[in-house]
């Protein structure tokens, strides 16, 4: 039976099959679109629908027949007649490697809970390199009062570096440094970002899957002990600042604003803000008798 | 855009170095003198932003003048071509090639790569490190500083050294055959020594590729001329555009940069392709360890580069060539540019190519290490040198996103052969698939290393013979075939046809052509470790199964050959087996998918580990 799967404006349908059922999907559609339309849940680290693909985490991989590699669902375009398997052993062998290889490199305790359920999926054993296996760990950067970066978390999945980039602020404070496994995101220099070209509108911490950047509010209180999102409430409103209209999401706890991110599927904003937005919260929580909140 | 720089001024020299390739700066917004238009009128807009692929050799200019690259001096050069700082920071540090930490005028790169090895390479690095303390700018000493270097591509005179003086002269030069007294003696300012001519050690009768090398006066156009050069060119008018693009599919000439692609289908996908303009790209960047051929040819006949390339451009449709050869061939790299430079004088290059209205010229980029194409194609762009996912492939989508013919030097010799003898005449020498000859780099244990061009097919038992064989009394331990990214072969297949099907037959490859032949004194596990620390080195980063692949393939194959496994041996062994799998399926570029091959037919072909 075939499946159609809705991804788009109308446009001439391209026909091929993913496990073994057959699917229509419109030109230019991704494999990872068709995945997505079909149910098929696919695993993605650096893919993000606002930014342009950058194809490196490898995890989304699927065999497609007739190619001698793996190819990433997240980029690549169905083709006509394309026979896709995204559950073959090799596919769950790439995907168990990619999640071990990360897991045992860097510190993903504060990736979503997806991830985690995909290291479940696939089996994934990160311990089994050894305990001498090399990581990213490194002191976490704290060099200015809106947000710290710890890149210990950091997966190098460029995602920030889009954000502030071409994708969204346009600014370039960041970028990707060194080769290899040294490979790392940074300032010029590794200047702090108060030297950097950095305007702090956030987005790049609006983008990042792994908890690498991150409000200083919310490290701050994590550091404490005293971060709950159990406790936490979420309040849609609308930025007071200009015109533009852009949509907030107060994160609120023991009523003080936590953190503010933007929905991602936000027509007006795609999730991206700038600082005042981001960060300039703090004239809500002045209150009466002049005692401040902790943002 | 505004470029914020916060790291002070640019040094005069610094300034003049990024200045000789950009010219003066015209106003306060290109980092020149504040002008009073200046108040009124930005610039920095696209017209600047356009000249992005200017950035490397900016960022040479000043690695040769100053030594490295400092804050103020990156960002001087952000201002005058409107690079984020932070992304040219990220350029910078990508390629080997530049330093952003002060260094000491004198660079001396020593070779410990695998070629090198064999001829006492570590001996070589134990004896300077004694004297000198640890490769790096660290163990400097008076002025000088030397650093352990992968393959220098003069394998066939190893161990080799490469040697280079920053400065107002930057110079260049190489030591040969290096002796520990030698180098020593070159790291406390002594005299540089004169290195030796290139050999070529077959007979000249058995040469048709390699036959004007050593032969002609490779500055010389006339003398090329005399020996025949342009008489393909002449050919390739007279056939015509499709003609040439015929021939070539006619003689199946197989690309011989490593990916063995059909150059007639290529060339004839990007001579279809509508969108305009279409580029030209020669890679020039030989790297493959144990690879020296390519530095051969343009050392030795670089004039005959410079017709292929005239050729590919009027047959595909190109108006621009770009060469790019890596930066530790200095001497070809000057004498690619004299031959182009030469022929322009001559009208072969130019607004009217030789007559036929026809427009193409070249420009020699020198290299800081990108040899995969579409990285090759970034590090044009003055972007760091991370390989594209492909789709889009080259032929629709390469340098500067249009469509781009891109070929490996000795592709391009080979179409000279084809135009000068037809394509029946080349396509009876080889086997039926892998047609003409094909150069081979023999280093390591044979005693007359050097370039060898045989016919495909030929054994790999005669080409050792040719090369000179063991020395006395050795007994023959592996031959690494295809350098690092190839395999180990023994004994018992040295009758192994050298072809494209003949090695796939035994899971093996030609790869780049290099033939490193290991007798019973080698030191297998170092050998292995330098090509997993090679890998590792070469990774750009970006895609995870190759950068932390390679890095725990490092970490794993130590403790297997230490034999300290957490997992036990056997459990190590696989796991190198399931992280090969995994860099081979799920890695972006050739480097990754090839990064275990020669580690993995280690542990099959000689039982290493066992
Ligand atoms: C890791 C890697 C290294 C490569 N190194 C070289 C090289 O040193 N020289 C070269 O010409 N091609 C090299 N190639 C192949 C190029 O990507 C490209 O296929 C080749 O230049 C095309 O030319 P050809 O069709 O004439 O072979 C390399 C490819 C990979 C993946
Ligand atoms: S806060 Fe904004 S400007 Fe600063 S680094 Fe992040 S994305 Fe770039
Ligand atoms: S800091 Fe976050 S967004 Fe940036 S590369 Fe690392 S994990 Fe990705
Ligand atoms: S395979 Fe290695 S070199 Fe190639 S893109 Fe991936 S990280 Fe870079
Ligand atoms: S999500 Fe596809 S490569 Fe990262
Ligand atoms: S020059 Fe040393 S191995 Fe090639």
């Amino acid at each position: 039976m075939a499946t159609t799967a809705f991804v788009g404006l109308p446009k001439r349908m391209l026909a091929a099959s993913i496990d073994g059922q057959d699917v229509s999907v419109p030109e230019g559609a991704t494999i990872l679109d068709a995945c997505r339309g079909m149910h098929i849940d696919t695993p993605t680290l650096c893919y993000l629908e606002t930014l342009t693909p950058v194809n490196v985490c490898r995890v989304c991989v699927v065999e497609v027949e007739g190619s001698r590699v793996l190819v990433p669902a997240c980029s690549r375009k169905i083709e006509a007649g394309m026979k896709i398997h995204t559950d073959s052993d090799r596919v769950r062998h790439s995907r168990k490697l990619v999640l071990e290889f990360l897991a045992s490199s860097v510190d993903m305790s504060l990736s979503s809970p997806e991830v985690h359920g995909w290291m479940q999926r696939y089996g994934a054993a990160p311990k089994r390199f050894g305990p001498k296996a090399a990581t990213v760990a490194q002191p976490v950067k704290v060099d200015n009062d809106l947000y710290v970066r710890d890149y210990s978390r950091c997966i190098l999945c460029y995602k920030c570096v889009e954000a502030c980039g071409v994708d969204a602020q346009n600014t370039f404070a960041l970028g990707v440094a060194g080769r290899g496994f040294d490979a790392h995101i940074s300032t010029e220099f590794t200047v702090p970002l108060p030297e950097s070209a950095c305007v702090y509108c956030g987005n790049c911490i609006g983008v990042c899957p792994t908890g690498a950047l991150m409000f200083k509010s919310e490290h701050d209180m994590r550091e404490a002990g005293t971060w709950d999102e159990e406790k936490q409430t979420v309040t849609e409103t609308v930025c007071p600042y200009c015109g533009v209209g852009c949509m907030l999401e107060l994160h609120v706890q023991d009523n003080s604003i936590v953190k503010v991110t933007s929905p991602l599927d936000h027509s007006v904003t795609s999730g991206h803000l700038c600082i005042k937005g981001r960060f300039g919260f703090q004239f809500v929580q002045k209150r009466r008798g002049g005692g401040g909140g902790p943002g | 855009m505004q470029i914020r720089a916060t790291g002070g001024p640019a040094t005069a020299e610094e300034m003049q170095a990024v200045d000789s390739v950009l010219g003066q700066p015209h106003s306060l917004w290109e980092g020149g003198e504040r002008a009073p238009s200046d108040d009124h009128l930005a610039r920095g807009g696209r017209e600047t932003r356009s000249q992005r692929h200017l950035l490397l050799p900016v960022l040479h200019s000043i690695q040769d003048r100053v030594g490295w690259v400092s804050r103020g001096g990156l960002e001087y050069a952000c201002r005058r071509l409107s690079v984020p700082p932070a992304e040219a920071y990220g350029v910078v540090t990508f390629y080997d090639r530049f330093a952003t930490d002060k260094r000491p005028p004198l660079a001396v790169h020593v070779c410990d790569d695998v070629a090198c090895k064999c001829a006492g390479a570590d001996e070589l690095c134990a004896a300077l490190e004694s004297a000198f303390g640890p490769s790096g700018p660290s163990g400097s000493h008076s002025g000088a500083a030397w650093y352990r270097s992968p393959c220098l591509g003069l394998c066939d005179q190893a161990p080799a050294v490469l040697m280079e003086r920053s400065g107002m002269g930057h110079v260049e030069g190489r030591i040969t055959h290096a002796e520990p007294e030698v180098v020593r003696g070159v790291l406390d300012g002594g005299e540089w020594p004169q290195a030796e001519a290139v050999g070529i050690p077959q007979p000249r009768s058995e040469l048709r590729l390699l036959r004007r090398a050593g032969e002609i006066d490779p500055e010389s156009f006339d003398s090329y001329r005399a020996a025949g050069g342009y008489s393909a060119f002449r050919r390739a008018l007279e056939l015509g555009p499709e003609g040439v693009i015929r021939e070539l599919t006619d003689a199946k000439l197989l690309g011989r940069g490593g990916a063995a692609f059909p150059t007639g289908r290529k060339w004839d996908a990007v001579a279809r392709t509508p969108a305009r303009p279409h580029h030209l790209v020669t890679n020039a960047d030989e790297s493959e360890p144990g690879t020296f051929k390519d530095r051969v040819l343009m050392e030795g006949d670089p004039f005959a580069i410079v017709e292929a390339m005239t050729i590919a451009a009027l047959a595909t449709g190109c108006e621009r060539g770009y060469l790019y050869v890596r930066t530790e061939y200095p001497l070809a790299r000057h004498r690619i540019e004299n031959a182009v430079g030469q022929a322009r004088a001559h009208g072969f290059l130019g607004d009217d190519v030789a007559g036929t209205g026809a427009h193409f010229d070249i420009e020699v980029r020198r290299g800081a290490g990108a040899y995969e194409e579409t990285a090759l194609f970034n590090s044009i762009e003055g972007k760091r040198g991370e390989p594209r996912n492909k789709p889009p492939f080259p032929v629709q989508a390469g340098l500067f996103g249009k469509p781009t013919l891109v070929n490996n030097v000795e592709t391009l010799m080979n179409v000279l052969e084809i135009l000068n003898g037809g394509a029946a005449a080349y396509a009876a020498t080889g086997t039926a698939d892998s047609t003409g000859t094909r150069l081979f780099c023999m280093s390591g244990h044979v005693r007359a290393p050097g370039v060898y061009e045989v016919p495909m097919g030929t054994t790999l038992r005669a080409l050792i013979a040719m090369a000179g064989g063991l020395h006395e009394g050795r007994e023959l331990q592996a031959v690494l075939l295809g350098g690092a990214a190839g395999s180990f072969v023994t004994e018992k297949q040295l009758d192994v046809p050298l072809s494209f099907e003949g090695t796939r037959a035994i899971g093996a490859t030609l790869g780049s052509g290099a033939v490193i032949v290991l007798d019973d004194t080698a030191d297998l596990n170092q050998i292995l470790l330098r090509i997993a620390r090679f890998f590792k080195h070469e990774s750009c980063g970006q895609c995870v199964p190759c950068r932390v692949g390679t890095q725990r393939q490092e970490e794993i194959l130590q403790r297997v050959l230490a034999s300290r496994g957490t997992n036990g041996r056997e459990g190590d062994i696989a796991l190198l087996g399931e992280i090969a799998q995994a860099m081979r399926d799920a890695s972006i570029c050739g480097l990754g998918q090839t990064a275990a091959s020669a580690i993995q037919s280690a542990f099959v072909q000689l039982g290493v580990g066992r």
